[in-house]
């Protein structure tokens, strides 16, 4: 089970919870089960309560006190939702500005990363230095600024004004970097003798090797701006440039007598992270912790 | 990895140096623009978005700003008059308020629940997996899902209390309440986090260390005290440091569930800033805010930094 893979286990008995393992391990059933499966389960309470609303009738939904199970499925809420003319659009809008800003990330990241990685240049390590400081600056500071930039380069009111501030983040450079600085330098130098451009070398010989960073900033950088709220609401005013993050809050607001639609438009909104986090899990709790740690 | 011949492998270019000097400083000077060519577009959007911009807010923090019309210098005034503004006042408390419950209950919740969860036994995987996922749930989502299960009349927190026997509660919309509800929405997704940075580090704690202990007659609590917390400090301070920069930042969760209501009682400071910019129209003001934020969070690193430093050479002279 990949799930089970995903922090690496104890490789011998660790303290101290698995401590005095070796007799409890013969029983077919740990305690520790009547403590973790409630906990557990109380975590994803909340989500199985919006996937259950999304799905019951307004009815079941606006009884007091409201039905805990619904009776049937009632897809009302999501035919609601995907026929509003809105919603659909802000679902594209939120795609269109997480899969430039994925793409554009691995690009630019892995160009940045390698000339730090691999080339000698004035400057370099300044520079560098500049990169990582940024990570620091709180996202307040900047963004009556970046607003006044962006309003500068008349993106205000555009996805553009969404995607260009997430093009490339340091986070993916200095990943890069470092994946890169790990990699025995001999494979690429026996292209470089056979007069293989540094572009061809990074794209046909490194990139393909770069298969978990890619992975890990590919995801990070989904998460990140598929769950952004703050910065689309400062730079989108008018409603069909929402993304869906956005859309939601307001469509609460618009749509309160009808829940079943606003937690239908909920769920659709959490699905992609969840499909994200759920297929790369393991890249993804590997790339927190060992960036967490380091960090 | 070393299938390739190795007399093939030549030294790069540096090593040539000596041989053919204008070459080799012709290569450098052609490997020197193909990085900044590599360089350029991340430099430009990183740069030019952060160091422009924190630049920028000073200079506004110094001005009467609305984003429209053009501002005048007003020099220390905002920063005099965030000081006797009892709105921001507020905002400082209660965002203090929030850390100071948060970033505490994050980290022994993410300890306790990383100490549960770090064992061989079945489903562990399905355990782990149920505590993280709400990390990645968006704060707009889980604004929106949670002011539907506190809702007032509708809501399933209520009829629960109700089935139980206590009169429905306000929640949100409650000034007594709201912050802490936050707090706890907040746990809700943060201590995932925690739990996974601790469960990577409890693979670290030196097996032969607690396996010595043991045979010596040390019991799970003084196990727990004396090897596996100390192994975790350098974790636990890191995470201190990130969830206290979360905690400060926190502005989406209380725009989608309260907007600063009721009654100021969930006004954090990022709500304030950006009401004040984007709302009042004082961009410069906002500003002000934004940098007696910027500087403590700024404080708060530098401390942790030192503290971190301190206890790296103590540790050090204890090996």
């Amino acid at each position: 089970m990949t799930t089970t893979a995903a922090v690496r286990e104890p490789r011998r008995a660790v303290a101290p919870a698995a401590v005095g393992g070796v007799r409890r391990r013969r029983l077919p059933f740990s305690a520790w089960h009547l403590l973790l499966a409630p906990l557990s389960l109380g975590f994803a309470l909340p989500l199985v309560w919006l996937l259950l609303s999304s799905v019951m009738s307004n009815a079941e939904i606006n009884r007091f006190p409201p039905a805990l199970w619904p009776h049937g499925i009632d897809l009302g809420g999501y035919r609601y939702v995907l026929g509003n003319a809105m919603f659909p659009r802000w679902f594209a809008n939120s795609f269109i500005v997480a899969g430039t800003a994925v793409v554009s990330n691995l690009l630019l990241g892995a160009l940045g990363g390698y000339a730090f990685a691999r080339m000698r240049f004035a400057g370099s390590r300044l520079l560098l230095g500049l990169m990582l400081a940024t990570m620091v600056i709180p996202f307040q500071l900047t963004m009556i600024p970046t607003f006044l930039v962006m309003k500068e380069l008349g993106l205000i009111d555009t996805l553009g004004a969404l995607i260009v501030p997430s093009l490339v983040t340091p986070f993916a450079v200095f990943l890069f970097r470092q994946f890169f600085l790990a990699l025995p330098r001999e494979i690429e130098e026996a292209a470089w003798i056979d007069g293989c451009s540094r572009l061809r070398v990074l794209f046909s010989i490194v990139m393909p090797l770069a298969r978990p960073a890619l992975a890990t900033v590919a995801v990070l950088t989904f998460l990140a701006t598929w769950n952004d709220l703050s910065w689309p609401l400062i730079a989108i005013n008018h409603d069909t440039q929402y993304t869906l993050q956005l859309g939601l809050t307001t469509f609460q607001g618009l749509h309160h007598t009808r829940w079943s639609a606003v937690m239908a438009g909920n769920f659709i909104t959490v699905l992609p992270v969840l499909v994200a986090f759920l297929l790369a899990q393991k890249t993804f709790i590997q790339s927190l912790t060992s960036s967490g740690i380091k960090g | 990895m070393s299938p390739l011949p190795r007399a093939v492998t030549l030294a790069p270019a540096r090593h040539s140096t000596v041989a053919r000097p204008t070459a080799s400083r012709r290569r450098a000077r052609r490997e020197s623009a193909t990085a900044w060519g590599f360089l350029s577009p991340s430099v430009i959007v990183i740069l030019g978005l952060s160091i422009v911009p924190v630049i920028w807010s000073l200079l506004l923090s110094f001005r009467a700003d609305d984003l429209v019309t053009p501002g005048r210098w007003v020099g220390l005034d905002n920063y005099r008059a965030l000081v006797q503004d009892p709105n921001f006042h507020t905002a400082v408390g209660n965002t203090l308020l929030y850390a100071a419950l948060y970033v505490p209950l994050s980290l022994v919740g993410g300890l306790a629940l990383a100490l549960a969860l770090n064992r061989r036994i079945r489903f562990i995987g399905i355990y782990r997996t149920l505590i993280f996922i709400p990390f990645v749930v968006s704060a707009a989502a889980q604004g929106v899902l949670f002011s539907f299960i506190l809702d007032p009349e509708f809501g399933v927190a209520n009829s629960l209390l109700h089935t139980l026997g206590i009169s429905p509660q306000g929640f949100l919309s409650d000034p007594g309440q709201a912050l802490y509800l936050l707090v706890i929405i907040s746990l809700w997704s943060g201590v995932g986090f925690c739990v996974i940075v601790y469960l990577a580090a409890l693979q670290d704690v030196p097996p032969e260390l607690v396996e010595s202990a043991r045979l010596d007659g040390a019991g799970r609590w003084t196990v727990l005290r004396h090897i596996t917390l100390p192994t975790l400090t350098p974790v636990t301070v890191f995470l201190l440091l990130w969830q206290l920069i979360a905690a400060l930042q926190v502005f989406d969760l209380v725009y989608v569930t309260t907007k600063g209501g009721p009654l100021g009682s969930t006004t954090v400071i990022v709500y304030f800033v950006w009401e004040q910019a984007f709302q009042m129209f004082t961009a410069g003001y906002g500003a002000s805010a934004a940098y007696v934020l910027a500087l403590a969070l700024l404080l708060a690193g530098a401390a942790l930094h030192l503290h971190r430093r301190r206890q790296n050479r103590t540790e050090g002279a204890v090996r």
